[in-house]
């Protein structure tokens, strides 16, 4: 049998596997108090050269914080932060060889988008030949050309963003700080911006820091994705890890949907665990192992397009199988979301998705039918916290 | 980011202090001394002599003439202060004089502010450029002016007298009606200033949420709008009233010889009777006497400049 | 406020206005009054401008003020930019409140006793009199507007900006001349204006902080105003009332401009945001 693997999709480029590969950017035991408060505590973080790394978390975890600190505009309470094997203590920000895209995009207002992207190069006194080229270069690689001698109020905001970027990207720094770059953008535009960046962190071959608290932008963009909660790391992966094994509820629930079922651990073997669902009382068996113990309580955490559903009854004795009745119906066009009742209490509910792949559907399902929903084996993650 | 912040005790470079010291130290040279020295020739006693007080501290003379010198302070001047019922009567009576003022000054200016914030946008820059035109022209200019008006033969009596409303000129110079409009229209663009930036501030989506649940717009203004706008208010009447107290151009110049107001028996103490030192023992008690409105003042520019930052 | 104005605003703002102008218009008009009297129209007349060319005395306090107004607007600013910014940005330090209640309050201080402490300082100094001690006298008080002036400019600024200068490699102090003062100087020249009027219309601080030889102009006309109305005096009033309002008028339209400028900048901006050719 095939060997299996997390996703779909198989990615080249994982230098966090290999042990000896050094760290580019290293968090060592970073704490950063504001009164008696821990905004990070005690964090310890590799990131790799090359990498476009997300930091990813809701309002407060502390992301803006760690980033800031990296840039040099906060200091840690304790803890020491690398940047290619140098120790940033003590280095103010305009001597660190990082750069800064903000989130408000901050351009110099009384200064033309040239000036702007010339400003960096100017403080680190460079022949004006050799800026001048810079310059073209950047403009070139943010299709601003047209808008060279333009000031920052006579752009749009796309055209704005555009700016930061190349003024951040002129100085070639070692990472690029990304703060919230895409929020004030459009849907469509963001989209586009998504790619674009991508396109460029992999041209220049920079390390790319952002900061996040949009879970499909992280996935979109992001090589590993950290997230945070609390000033604390939750777990760090890639997106199809994040997605596919997240480590606990808080990481199952954030990041896109998810059945949490309650269960507890009827049998453990070798091939993998049987779980018996509270409530409902329905069988589940998983290829999964876990260290709970036989009887603990734990979640089985299973997305909603790995649940099939179709009307029927459940054969008797089947394994993985549980009758429904669909309570709701969310339409959206490319996928239907169907909420199906499958005990008597208030959650007992499951959720799944399916792809709506044909345009014409013989008695299609709809509310109050009787449904079987079923999953393989591996379709789940057994969860203790 | 939705983060805690307490200010965190900042690290200050050397750069850093000099930028708080060069200022810091002229005030405290050129604002704070000064009122030192205020209170110490006040405890002095009137000399035929330059300066024109005694004693003099001399730093050369040593650590002896030091303490003799200062065993030569007393209140004297004080007590004599509070025997001549001159002083307390001309301290009451700016008190009042200047509260007067501030009320007609917010009486007249407040409808003016209210009529500017509702205009039209495209009015405001003009209107704002209106009112602060008359600041930059001279202080002394205008209430020069008041004198050809309000005298008794000047142009608001022969108007009156023309238009046959009354039969003898009406008697405001040198009066304290002149004083009232003397300050009222000088301190105008204090209190309107002030009070339009608040105005302006109202959010006019609350007068409509008033009105849509059945307050009509003239009871909408008392108990939404004017309460609102109280930040505004008390902050352009601090900006008349504290002056005002201890104004001297205006009683000199609009004011008769009863017109009693600290700043004028000041001037007069200083400049005619050559008395320092009672000149700072008044200075000393009008200080005093405004130390509490000064420090609220103080309190609430300091509550917006924070509120802001 | 987003309602229109009644009746009852329209005619306060017209009330108020003409209150606030009255006085200044009658100055203007009898000063080309060829009677001494206000009683008595005596014809258009300008010759109390000329004799006011040949009154040497009142020509040499006008030179004085402007010498005293001018340099003390200039160090002022200096200064009160300084205060502004260690009040907005200094943060937390010993004898922060004691700071700020310096600056505010010379804002309220009855001028009687600025003047009268100040020249008890100078004659503590033994500093002679005149041009110098005034000079220091304007730069002290007029110090404290400058500041609250830049300092409601600093405080709606976008901190941001100065950190993205930073990250891009300047120093602190370069990024606040490259950086930070082109972006607050309308503030900053707004403060320098004040501070000029506030020294150019001064009598009671200068009374007190001045000596010989540097009588200010204000001063003269308030000496030759106790004698009496004269028109001469009129005619000086008349002539600063002119050089303010053209100025104050030019500043409006030129500030009127930029702003129309920049309005329409931003909108043909935002239509190539929408219609997509971003």
């Amino acid at each position: 049998m095939a060997k299996k693997s997390i996703g779909p999709v198989r990615r080249e480029f994982s230098p966090w596997e290999s042990p000896d590969h050094p760290p580019f950017i290293e968090f060592r035991n970073v704490t950063k108090k504001f009164g008696g408060i821990a905004a990070v505590n005690n964090l310890s973080l590799k990131i790799y050269e090359r990498e476009f790394f997300a930091l990813l978390g809701g309002s407060g975890c502390g992301k803006t914080t760690l980033m800031r600190m990296l840039a040099g505009f906060e200091t840690p309470t304790s803890g020491q932060i690398f940047l290619d094997g140098q120790d940033l203590a003590g280095i103010p920000p305009f001597r660190r060889p990082s750069n800064m895209m903000f989130q408000s995009y901050a351009l110099f207002p009384h200064m033309s988008v040239e000036k702007n992207i010339a400003f960096g190069l100017r403080q680190d006194k460079l022949p004006a030949s050799e800026i001048d080229g810079r310059v073209a270069e950047m403009l070139r690689l943010t299709k601003l050309e047209q808008f060279a001698k333009r000031k920052p109020h006579q752009l749009s905001g796309g055209q704005r963003q555009r700016v930061a970027l190349a003024r951040s990207l002129a100085k070639r720094p070692k990472v690029l700080l990304l703060d919230e770059p895409l929020g004030a953008l459009d849907r469509k535009l963001r989209e586009e911006t998504q790619f674009e960046l991508m396109n460029i962190q992999e041209e220049l071959e920079m390390t790319f820091l952002i900061v996040t608290h949009d879970q499909e932008e992280a996935m979109t963009v992001a090589d590993r994705i950290a997230v945070m909660d609390s000033g604390e790391l939750v777990q760090v992966a890639t997106p199809a890890e994040i997605y596919e094994a997240p480590n606990c509820k808080f990481v199952a629930d954030f990041i896109g949907d998810v059945n949490l079922i309650e269960a507890s651990v009827a049998e453990k073997t070798e091939a993998g665990t049987t779980l018996r669902a509270l409530g409902t009382e329905f069988t589940l068996e998983t290829s999964q192992t876990t260290d709970a113990g036989v009887g603990d309580k734990v979640w089985y955490a299973i997305r909603p397009e790995k649940v099939r559903i179709a009307q029927g009854r459940r054969e008797e004795g089947a394994v993985n199988q549980i009758n429904g009745l669909v309570w709701d119906i969310a339409y959206l066009g490319d996928v239907s979301i169907i909420h199906s009742k499958v005990g008597e209490g208030d959650h007992d509910t499951l959720r799944a998705t399916f792809a709506n792949v044909s345009r014409m559907v013989e008695n299609p399902i709809t509310w109050d039918d009787e449904v079987v929903l079923s999953f393989d084996r591996d379709a789940g993650v057994i969860l203790t916290d | 980011m939705a983060e805690e912040h307490v200010a965190p005790p900042v690290k200050r470079s050397l750069g850093g202090w000099l930028l708080i010291a060069v200022p810091y130290l002229w005030l405290l040279v050129f604002f704070l001394v000064p009122f030192l020295i205020v209170f110490k020739i006040s405890l002095s006693q009137v000399a035929i002599a330059i300066p024109p007080y005694t004693p003099t501290f001399d730093l050369g003379e040593g650590w002896q003439a030091f303490w003799e010198n200062f065993r030569e302070l007393s209140f004297e001047n004080y007590i004599w202060l509070t025997e001549d019922a001159l002083y307390w009567k001309s301290y009451v009576s700016s008190v009042v004089i200047a509260a007067i003022s501030t009320i007609l000054t917010l009486l007249i200016g407040y409808p003016i502010a209210y009529g500017m914030a509702r205009s039209p946008q495209a009015w405001r820059p003009t209107l704002l450029m209106l009112v602060i035109l008359p600041f930059w022209t001279s202080f002394l200019i205008r209430v020069y002016a008041w004198i050809g008006i309000l005298k008794n033969e000047g142009l608001l009596n022969q108007l009156l007298l023309s238009l046959g409303v009354i039969n003898e000129p009406l008697v405001i110079l040198n009066t304290n009606i002149a004083v009232y409009i003397g300050i009222v229209y000088s301190y105008l663009p204090f209190l309107v200033l002030p009070l339009y930036a608040s105005l302006e501030r109202l959010d006019g989506s609350l007068l409509e949420a008033a009105e849509d649940l059945g307050c009509p717009p003239w009871k909408a203004f008392w108990k939404i709008t004017l309460p609102l706008s109280l930040p505004g208010v008390i902050a352009g009447c601090f900006l008349v009233f504290i002056p005002a107290v201890g104004e001297f151009v205006i009683p000199d110049l609009l004011g008769g010889s009863n017109t009693l107001m600290i700043g004028k028996t000041l001037w007069v103490e200083f400049f005619n009777n050559r008395d320092w030192p009672v000149s700072s023992a008044v200075a000393v008690i009008l200080l005093m006497i405004l130390v509490i409105p000064i420090v609220l003042f103080q309190n609430q520019q300091q509550k917006m400049s924070e509120k802001d930052g | 406020m987003t309602r229109g104005p009644t009746w009852f605003n329209i005619t306060s703002l017209a009330l108020g206005f003409s209150f606030l102008y009255l006085p200044i218009v009658l100055l203007v008009i009898y000063s080309f009054n060829a009677s001494r009297l206000v009683t008595v129209w005596g014809g258009f007349s300008t010759q109390w401008y000329v004799l006011l060319l040949h009154n040497q005395q009142l020509l040499d306090a006008a030179w004085v003020t402007l010498r005293v107004a001018f340099t003390s607007a200039s160090i002022a600013t200096v200064f009160g930019t300084l205060a502004a910014l260690v009040l907005v940005r200094s943060g937390r330090f010993v004898g922060r409140s004691l700071f700020s209640g310096m600056i505010f309050a010379p804002l309220v201080m009855p001028e009687v006793i600025l003047g009268l402490s100040l020249l008890l300082l100078f004659v503590a100094m033994d500093q002679a009199r005149g041009f110098w001690t005034v000079m220091m006298a304007h730069t002290t008080f007029a110090m404290c507007y400058v500041a609250v002036v830049v300092q409601s400019r600093l405080v709606g600024f976008d901190k941001s900006i100065e950190e993205a200068a930073e990250d891009l490699g300047c120093p602190p102090v370069k990024t606040f001349f490259l950086i930070t003062l082109p972006i607050i100087l309308p503030g900053v020249i707004a403060g320098w204006m004040l501070a000029f009027t506030l020294s150019l219309d001064d009598l009671v601080i200068a009374s007190f902080t001045t000596g010989p030889g540097a009588t200010t102009l204000p001063m003269k006309i308030y000496s030759q105003v106790r004698l009496g109305v004269t028109p001469e005096i009129n005619a000086v009033c008349t002539i600063l009332v002119a050089l303010v309002t053209v100025g104050v008028i030019a500043a409006s339209i030129v500030t009127k401009r930029q702003q129309v400028q920049k309005e329409r900048d931003e909108r043909a901006a935002f239509g190539a945001d929408t219609a997509g050719t971003s």
